[in-house]
């Protein structure tokens, strides 16, 4: 269907040439109703914001688009922990599971929830028509979980 | 494309244009420092006060403070932050300016006096010393200079370690110490293809360290490194890594109790441990729990570490009266970084390493009070801990705190704050900067890296 516009995940992880086009492919809009995928995203301050993506878009740059505070130090390539989201609801499980690399991230990432994902891992699909995410709440004290940084 | 072209040409001019123009309450905003915590604030602030002017002003010519400095040569990734930077820098209303020096070239009093704001983002550069025995002896090395000169800070090029012994005592477990630890153990064809400088490279390549410690002073439950970067080491070609089975006494039986983090990076270890090494003839990765340094031992070089053996009592070390002698021809000390008060106005807490703050409100000296329109941001006002979500976040909620004040009628936009002239300063600004990365970019690509720093300052200044 859409695969043909999908872009293998290493093309996103070579760094420097590449880099300007990240978040390209999330720029387009949707060419059929077939391949619309809405969403919807819950700030830092509890505000919804609904997303109309399509199939293959990735939250993260989806969210940039729509001017959402997701950060993605990294341009998604698995080296930060600045697009942590929550995946609401029963859409985390019908996401494939984190690789060991992003499960290594979400260990260090403060507030850590059973529902935690990174955002740039998250690939649209019709399956995820109507998911909710939602960003970490705005840090105002973020050693108070427990969680403790660590040098450098 | 030629429209195209017409309207950039347009937009640049509207905005050279509008530099020249007052707008009325915009706010202008001095930011010292263009490390993570500079450009993270610049960002914040430009985007919910769009009006706002901001002058980021750097000590070197060149941009990005740890993410050029600190971030690992074989950690590309980390290093794509650069592009979200170098964003907020073509931003009209943004302008950097390298090669100033705070506390030298321009004065903390002189700032307040040319802007509304002033935000401190100078982060911590100097190394915190152990203070025992034998450190200046040779060969007792900080991290801070062993990073800085494999990756090219300005005036370690010289720095040259010595790497001819084969064994290396690494103190502190940290992410600089795994960094460190990696790049003396990872393969040189690996290296080559980093950007680390050529130098360090050559020297890498004659190293004929094998065996490097890693000594932190309490148990694999407390271990400072995180799981990827554990993982990294456990994956390096042609090393294999040695626990000490009497450190892991009593550790399998806890694991099912840790939460979540802890007990990933915990299993990981305990499986390493049982796990058969690949070859004798590999070098070695040594990870060693509950040990102290109290002194460096050797003549003319480092011979040896005593260390005393520490027990844990609420998931403190204390020394116990044993003691345990490692020999060495190395040794890097890597407990972290300090701040230092660049400018004597600074209010500064020397015991504790930072500016002293509330909230990111620098206070006034000897008083509670809030020296308005002063900020601090990022290590220089936290301590240096956390990564670069920590200081992102940190930066995040004080440049909106300035935005509070701001629409609070705190701070107040002054018409006769024109900001630094750039002309009375041998300044670097953006568009020169990019020549210097461009420079840096095609030497590189002639050698089959992504960049070849360039090191000199008197180098750097000569290419614009």
């Amino acid at each position: 269907m859409n695969n043909g516009f999908w872009r293998p995940p290493l093309y996103r992880r070579i760094h420097l040439s590449v880099a300007k086009f990240s978040g390209e492919y999330e720029m387009q809009d949707p060419k059929s109703e077939d391949e619309v995928v809405n969403i919807v995203y819950i700030d830092k301050d509890g505000k919804e914001i609904k997303v109309r993506g399509k199939v293959g878009d990735n939250a993260l740059y989806l969210a940039h688009r729509y001017d959402i505070e997701m950060e993605g130090a990294c341009e998604a390539s698995l080296a930060c922990t600045t697009c942590h989201c929550y995946v609401l609801d029963d859409y985390f499980d019908k996401l494939p599971d984190p690789e060991e690399k992003e499960e290594d991230l979400l260990d260090m990432a403060p507030f850590l929830k059973e529902n935690s994902r990174l955002g740039c891992q998250i690939k649209l699909t019709k399956e995820l028509e109507g998911m909710k995410l939602q960003l970490p709440k705005a840090t105002r004290n973020f050693y108070v979980d427990g969680h403790k940084p660590k040098p450098h | 494309m030629l429209s195209r072209k017409f309207l950039t040409k347009n937009l640049i001019n509207s905005c050279l244009f509008s530099t020249n123009t007052v707008v009325k309450n915009a706010l202008r905003a001095c930011i010292v420092g263009s490390g993570p915590s500079g450009f993270y604030s610049s960002q914040y602030l430009l985007k919910h006060l769009p009006d706002c002017r901001i002058d980021l002003i750097e000590k070197l010519p060149v941009p990005f403070g740890l993410v050029r400095y600190g971030v690992a040569p074989d950690h590309p990734e980390v290093k794509n932050v650069i592009n979200t930077f170098s964003k907020t820098a073509e931003n009209p209303n943004f302008n950097f300016y390298g090669n100033i020096s705070l506390g030298k070239d321009v004065s903390l009093n002189e700032l307040r006096q040319l802007y509304d704001v002033v935000v401190l983002c100078y982060g911590s550069d100097v190394d915190s010393p152990l203070g025992i025995k034998g450190e200046d002896i040779k060969n007792v090395i900080s991290a801070r200079e062993f990073v800085g000169w494999y990756n090219g800070l300005p005036h370690l090029e010289n720095f040259n370690p010595d790497l001819s012994g084969e064994e290396a005592i690494l103190i502190g477990q940290g992410n600089v110490a795994i960094d460190v630890a990696r790049i003396l153990l990872t393969p040189i064809d690996i290296l080559s293809k980093t950007d680390i400088t050529e130098y360090a490279l050559e020297a890498l390549s004659r190293s004929k360290i094998k065996k490097v410690y890693l000594v932190g002073r309490r148990g694999p439950l407390q271990a400072a490194f995180t799981i990827a970067e554990l993982r990294e080491m456990l994956k390096l070609p042609n090393t294999d890594t040695y626990w000490r089975q009497t450190d892991f006494e009593g550790i399998p039986e806890k694991i099912d109790s840790l939460p979540r983090p802890r007990k990933r990076i915990t299993e990981l270890m305990v499986k390493s441990l049982n796990e058969a090494k690949q070859s004798s003839n590999n070098k070695k990765f040594l990870p060693v729990f509950f040990r102290s340094p109290t002194q460096f031992i050797g003549n003319d070089k480092v011979e040896s570490v005593e260390f005393s053996i520490n027990i844990l009592e609420n998931e403190s070390a204390v020394a116990t009266d044993k003691s345990e002698s490692l020999q060495t021809q190395l040794v890097c000390r890597s407990i972290g970084y300090k701040s230092i008060s660049v400018d004597a106005s600074i209010n500064f807490d020397d015991k504790l390493g930072r500016v002293i703050n509330k909230e990111g409100r620098v206070l006034k000296k000897n008083s509670n009070e809030v020296d308005v329109g002063l900020y601090v941001a990022g290590w220089l006002g936290t301590g240096p801990s956390g990564v670069i979500l920590t200081t992102m976040n940190n930066a995040f909620k004080i440049s909106h705190t300035i935005i509070d004040d701001f629409r609070n009628g705190i701070i107040k936009c002054d018409t006769n704050k024109t900001g630094i002239d750039p002309r009375n300063y041998p300044c670097i600004t953006w568009t020169d900067w990019l020549k210097i990365d461009k420079e840096e970019t095609e030497r590189g690509h002639k050698v089959n890296k992504p960049r070849e720093k360039i090191v000199s300052i008197k180098e750097m200044l000569s290419i614009v």
